[in-house]
This record gives C-alpha cells, sequence and structure tokens, in this order.
C-alpha cells in the first residue's frame, strides 16, 4: 500500500499537467520552431516552399520598412510602460474609504472591460481633425487641428495614448489588491518614526508592493511589444507604414490582404521572438533570484 | 498572434457547416447598403427559379473579406465566394484552391458567346477561373453645380484640368478630394496620370515588372502627380480618410473634384447629393495624341475546389451569367453589365461610363490587380507617402526598385 501511495504521488502530479503541457508544446512550442524552418524559405503560404538560407534576413537588414518597426517598437517600450507608475498613483488615490468608492474603483478600471477594438475605435474618432473632439479643441482656440493619425510624426504617440488607457486601468487594479496587503502596523510604525509623503512611499510601502510592480512591469513590456490590435484597429500601420511595428509589420508580410511571404513573416517573428526572449530570461532571472532570497 | 488567429478562426467558423444537398454556401463581399440589398435580389431570385437549392448566404465587409478568404479557401470553403480577377486570383489559382470552369465557359449559351472582352481578365494558364457579374469605370466626379456656379467647363487636357484646380483652389474649394487610409485610391490617381503620361504598354510593363519605377517615363508620371500635389490640389488630412469619409467634403462642397470608380455615385447619393449635382468626365489628356486607355476592373464570382456543391454552384453561375439578371443586378448597383447583350441602365453615369470605357485603347484592371501582391502594397504606400511629402520621390522610387527586385526574381 505505501508504496502504491508513492507511485500515485508522483504520478498525479505528471496527470494533471499533461493536457496543458500537450496543448503548450502542440500550440505554443512547436509553432515557434516551425516559424524558425518556414524563416529560411520562400513561401506564399499556399504552394511549394523553397529554401533560400538567410536570404530573408539578409533582406531584413537593408529593409526601411524593419526600421521604421523597430523603432516605434522601442517607443512603444518606453511609452508603454508609463502606464505602471500612473496605475499606482490612480491605485493610491482611489484606495481610501468614502462613500461610492467602490463606483468609482469600478469606472476607473471600466476601459480595461472594454475591448481593445472598441478602445481604438473610440481614439480615432476621438483623434479625427474634421468631426472628432480634438479637432473641436483646436478650432476652439483658432488653431488648426493636427490630423493624428495621419501624419509620420504624431501617429504613433497618437496609438500609445489610445493603448495607455485600458493598460493604466490594468496596472491599476494590480496595485488595488497590492495596497489591499500592505501592513498597517508598519506604515503607523513608520509614521511614528515621522515618514511621511514621499519618503513614507517611497521606504515603506513601495517596498511591499513589489510583487504587484515586477507583475504589472512583466505584463507591460509584453504588452508593448506585441502591441498589435490598436494598430491594426486605428491606422493599419500607415500613414505608408510609419507607424507599423514589428508584430503588425509580421502580419501584414505573411496574412494581409497584400501578404503572400510567409517566410519574411517568419523571419521578423524570429526577430520579435528574440526582443521579447532578452526580456523573459531576464523576467525569470529575476524571479529565480527573488524565490532564493526567500528560502 | 492569438487574436489574429482566433479572429481568422471566426471569420471561418462562419462557413464551416456542413453541407448537405440541395444547399448553396455563398459568400458575397459589400455590405454597402445598395451592392447588399441587389446581391440578395439575386440570389433570392435563384432561389425562386430553382426551388430545390436552398442558399446560404453570408456577406462580408468588403476589406475584411480579403484577409479571410486565404484561410476560408483552404479550412472550409464555401461552395461560391466573390473574389477579384487578374493578378489577385493569381496566387490562389496557382495554389490550386480555385476550381476550373472552363467547361462551364464552353458550353454555357451566355458565357461562350457574350463574354469575349472580359475572358481574358478571367483566363490563367489557359483556364477560365470565374464568372465576372460587374465592371465599372473610372474616372473624375466633380460637383457640376460648382463647377457651374464658378464658370468651369469639363477640363479635356492637363492644362485646362490645371486651370480648372487653380479656379477652384482660389475660390476656396479644394478641387480634389481623396481617402487615401487603405492605399489603393492613390494607386487610381497614379494610374491615371501614368495611363495618360505613358499609355496602355508602360502600365503593363510597370507592373509586369519589365520597367524600373526610376526610369524617366515613370519620373514623368510623378512630375505630373507634383503639379497638383505642391499647390494642394488634393483635401488635407487625406491619409487619415477612407474613401467613404472622403465623400464627405465632396457632399459639403468644401472639394469638387473625386477620382474614383462608378461605386462612388450611390455613397455620393446617400451622402445628400442629387443626380443633377454630380457629373463625370474621363481623366483628361496628359501626353496629346496619347490613345486613350481606361482603368475598368471587373468583380467576379469563384467555385472554390474544395467546394461541396459544385453542381448546384455552376448552375448559380450560369444563372448569375444571364443578359436578364447581369441588367438588372448591374442597373441596380448602377454598374456595367459584362454580358455584350445586357442592356445597359439609362442612368446617365452608366451612359457615360459605357461610351468612355467601349471606346477606350485599353482596360486596365487596376494597380493592385495588374501588380504582384507584395509589389502593389509597396507601391501603394509609397504613392501615399509621396502625396505627403513629395520631396522624398527619389528616396521612394529606389525603394520601390528594391521591392521590384525582390519580388520579380
Amino acid at each position: 500500500m505505501r508504496s502504491g501511495h508513492r507511485n500515485s504521488l508522483s504520478l498525479m502530479p505528471v496527470l494533471f499537467i499533461a493536457p496543458a503541457l500537450l496543448f503548450f508544446v502542440v500550440y505554443v512550442i512547436l509553432p515557434i520552431f516551425q516559424s524558425f524552418f518556414i524563416s529560411f524559405h520562400e513561401w506564399d503560404g499556399l504552394g511549394e516552399m523553397t529554401w533560400i538560407g538567410f536570404d530573408h534576413y539578409v533582406n531584413l537588414l537593408d529593409d526601411d520598412r524593419f526600421y521604421t518597426s523597430l523603432k516605434n517598437n522601442l517607443l512603444w517600450l518606453v511609452f508603454y510602460t508609463l502606464s505602471v507608475p500612473a496605475g499606482l498613483f490612480i491605485a493610491l488615490y482611489l484606495n481610501q474609504t468614502v462613500t461610492g468608492i467602490r463606483l468609482y474603483k469600478s469606472l476607473f478600471f471600466f476601459p480595461f472591460v472594454i475591448s481593445q477594438i472598441v478602445v481604438g475605435l473610440i481614439f480615432s474618432w476621438f483623434y479625427n481633425p474634421t468631426f472628432g473632439v480634438v479637432g473641436h479643441v483646436f478650432e476652439f482656440f483658432g488653431a488648426a487641428p493636427p490630423s493624428i493619425l495621419g501624419d509620420e510624426r504624431y501617429v504613433t504617440y497618437g496609438i500609445i495614448v489610445a493603448g495607455l488607457w485600458p493598460q493604466i486601468a490594468y496596472c491599476m487594479i494590480l496595485y488595488l489588491t497590492g495596497l489591499n496587503n500592505v501592513a498597517t502596523e508598519q506604515i503607523e510604525a513608520g509614521r511614528l518614526d515621522g515618514a511621511k509623503g514621499w519618503r513614507l512611499l517611497w521606504h515603506v510601502v513601495l517596498p511591499q508592493l513589489w510583487p504587484a510592480t515586477f507583475l504589472a512591469i512583466v505584463v507591460t513590456v509584453i504588452g508593448a511589444l506585441r502591441s498589435f490590435d490598436m494598430i491594426a484597429i486605428m491606422t493599419q500601420g500607415g500613414p505608408y507604414g510609419s507607424s507599423n511595428v514589428l508584430s503588425y509589420y509580421m502580419y501584414e508580410t505573411a496574412l494581409s490582404e497584400y501578404g503572400y511571404e510567409m517566410g519574411y513573416g517568419s523571419a521578423i517573428a524570429v526577430v520579435l521572438f528574440m526582443i521579447m526572449m532578452v526580456f523573459i530570461i531576464a523576467f525569470l532571472w529575476k524571479m529565480y533570484q527573488d524565490e532564493k532570497d526567500w528560502r | 498572434m492569438k487574436k489574429i488567429l482566433a479572429s481568422l478562426v471566426t471569420a471561418a467558423s462562419l462557413t464551416v457547416s456542413s453541407a448537405y444537398a440541395g444547399e448553396l454556401i455563398i459568400i458575397y463581399n459589400d455590405l454597402n447598403p445598395t451592392p447588399k440589398a441587389a446581391f440578395e435580389k439575386v440570389v433570392s431570385d435563384f432561389e425562386a427559379a430553382n426551388p430545390d437549392i436552398n442558399v446560404k448566404l453570408s456577406i462580408n465587409d468588403r476589406e475584411a473579406h480579403k484577409p479571410a478568404i486565404r484561410n476560408f479557401l483552404s479550412a472550409g470553403p464555401p461552395d461560391i465566394t466573390a473574389w477579384y480577377p487578374g493578378n489577385r486570383m493569381g496566387p490562389f489559382v496557382d495554389a490550386g484552391l480555385i476550381e476550373d470552369i472552363s467547361d462551364l465557359w464552353a458550353s454555357d449559351p451566355n458565357l461562350s458567346s457574350s463574354f469575349e472582352a472580359i475572358k481574358p481578365t478571367m483566363t490563367r494558364d489557359g483556364k477560365q477561373w470565374g464568372v465576372p457579374y460587374s465592371y465599372y469605370q473610372w474616372g473624375i466626379y466633380y460637383r457640376k453645380d460648382i463647377f457651374d456656379k464658378m464658370g468651369i467647363a469639363e477640363p479635356k487636357t492637363w492644362s485646362e484640368f490645371l486651370a480648372a484646380c487653380e479656379k477652384l483652389k482660389s475660390g476656396g474649394v479644394t478641387p480634389i478630394t481623396i481617402g487615401s487610409k487603405y492605399l489603393w485610391t492613390a494607386a487610381g490617381v497614379f494610374d491615371y496620370l501614368n495611363l495618360r503620361t505613358n499609355g496602355y504598354d508602360v502600365h503593363n510593363d510597370l507592373t509586369a515588372g519589365k520597367i524600373a519605377y526610376t526610369d524617366d517615363r515613370i519620373r514623368a508620371t510623378f512630375a505630373k502627380w507634383e503639379e497638383l500635389v505642391r499647390p494642394g490640389y488634393f483635401v488635407e488630412n487625406h491619409t487619415s480618410m477612407s474613401w467613404q469619409e472622403a465623400v464627405a467634403p465632396f457632399a459639403s462642397g468644401d472639394a469638387a473634384m473625386y477620382v474614383m470608380g462608378n461605386f462612388a455615385v450611390s455613397v455620393m447619393k446617400e451622402a445628400g447629393l442629387s443626380q443633377d449635382q454630380i457629373d463625370y468626365f474621363p481623366f483628361p489628356e496628359i501626353t496629346p495624341g496619347m490613345p486613350r486607355a481606361e482603368e475598368a476592373p471587373a468583380d467576379a464570382l469563384f467555385i472554390p475546389s474544395g467546394a461541396k456543391n459544385k453542381d448546384d454552384a455552376r448552375k448559380f453561375l450560369a444563372f448569375v451569367a444571364r443578359p436578364d439578371v447581369l441588367s438588372e443586378w448591374n442597373g441596380t448597383i448602377g454598374q456595367l453589365p459584362p454580358h455584350s447583350e445586357a442592356e445597359v441602365s439609362e442612368d446617365k453615369f452608366i451612359q457615360q461610363g459605357m461610351a468612355t470605357v467601349s471606346t477606350a485603347a485599353g482596360l486596365a484592371q487596376f494597380y493592385d490587380r495588374d501588380a504582384p501582391a507584395e509589389m502593389a502594397k509597396a507601391g501603394m504606400e509609397g504613392f501615399q507617402e509621396f502625396m505627403v511629402k513629395p520631396d522624398r520621390l527619389d528616396a521612394i522610387l529606389k525603394r520601390l526598385d528594391k521591392v521590384q527586385k525582390k519580388v520579380y526574381k
């Protein structure tokens, strides 16, 4: 009996993990290798594949659109992470007990609940220079309204702002749950020692919020790198490719109306994957270090 | 990535329902009110004529249909789908996803005799792959009331055209509206400038990859375009407007001309313009004596090779090829029937279009149907960029040459 117990103990976890593992392997791990494989081929997605080695990667190095997308991904990375501090401050502000606070909290969380597509649509109307709010504001002050989504100088920032709206709400909810677990004794102790305002926040509250901060950063960085929906709905990468990011450029070359280049698209996907791996490894390493400390 | 797949899967799942005998699944691609109603009428007439066949119709948005078709053709093909002839059907034909219907073209009394003019566009590798149901002229649609008020006559030549633009501009009206968000509208302008500057053969050689974009002849085309871009003859903010949104300044009288296909007329009327306020003239002559070629793209219906009910699908295509059906259908949507004996509607735009197209020296499909997809995409982005930043012409043309080398090897 005893040995039977031991067997089932070692068998059960494997059994429970198996379905998830199977799907993970089939739908995540295998496609990664498949993408690598396809990126060495010339393939239109329908007909036959021909091996061309590293040609696609060589072409990428000489592709203006690729560099535009890379630069925009960098902009996304930098400005999208603003949602972490913004979410923190809204959470701190909402973390009080007044009548109706639950309503306010849910209103602040609202943008995360509605679909990204809807957010994108709302913002593209909002930005419309002819009938949008932005246009009216500029006209009120007697200025000519800018065409935010039609001008290569502003378009990426315009989309990032639209993306920030739900992302801030998400970071806020992460921090709100984190704030529930902040030990009040420590705050009172800090107060007794004369800490208040920024110092209290920086030295007493923030360290306790580290798990929430870490999660918010991870989610935001990954979100910035795979930003796609907003661009697809607001500009399709336009005008003339100036708001493209790698994930959308990949879709455009491989799968969209004019995209029949699975090989080239896969090469872009591989590059994006490599960039993401840098961050993912960094995050995993950080998590590993943290857990080691706790032991 | 997951989200794209999800949307593709939902698009496909609409079509993947098991068909039983007598059920005909059709995917059409126009949700604009008039074309949608017109096609629904065709389907119900077909059902009335064939009571044993039950048609299941689903209609996609025109832009959404373009990426979706690749997926449903291989994953869950309907019995009939709408698509475009020329180079746009090329990848699917080459991959064996579209049914060869040369047999129908040979046996059907209508297709075998009255579609000669359009047959070459439907032909690839010597076989026919679909049935065209409509084509339409392109040209310049203009606000007749504004032209009359400002004393402008329909321009016939490039200098008259520039003079008209100048007059409109100084009168506070933007001469030309365009919405280039989805790029292809800019290709319409490019095609016409190129056809009028260099003629039909250069258009075909360019889209076939035989002429470089930095060629002097193509530069001459862009030089003409520059004469419209530099003085600000196109509406501002066109990069953020779809072609439908660009009808708004036309309807409000802020802009007076629109280089467009005839399908735009119904949208202009829905925007509140009357038949008398709108008129049409063919794109003016640029190089004197150059034979006049026109854009006249066709729309067609195809049978996917994976269709389950090919017999009834052929019946439907034969029904569609009937002159009476084509007359009524094209009368409603305001386009030209490809059947040579079909009646052409009395509508003035159709009459003018027929006159323009039937006397043309050559008919081009459209830049993005004559050029392969990847070239078309890069080219149209280049056109849009040129319209905003004409100073970058050299860089744009060099980039297009680079893409061209890669695409046509």
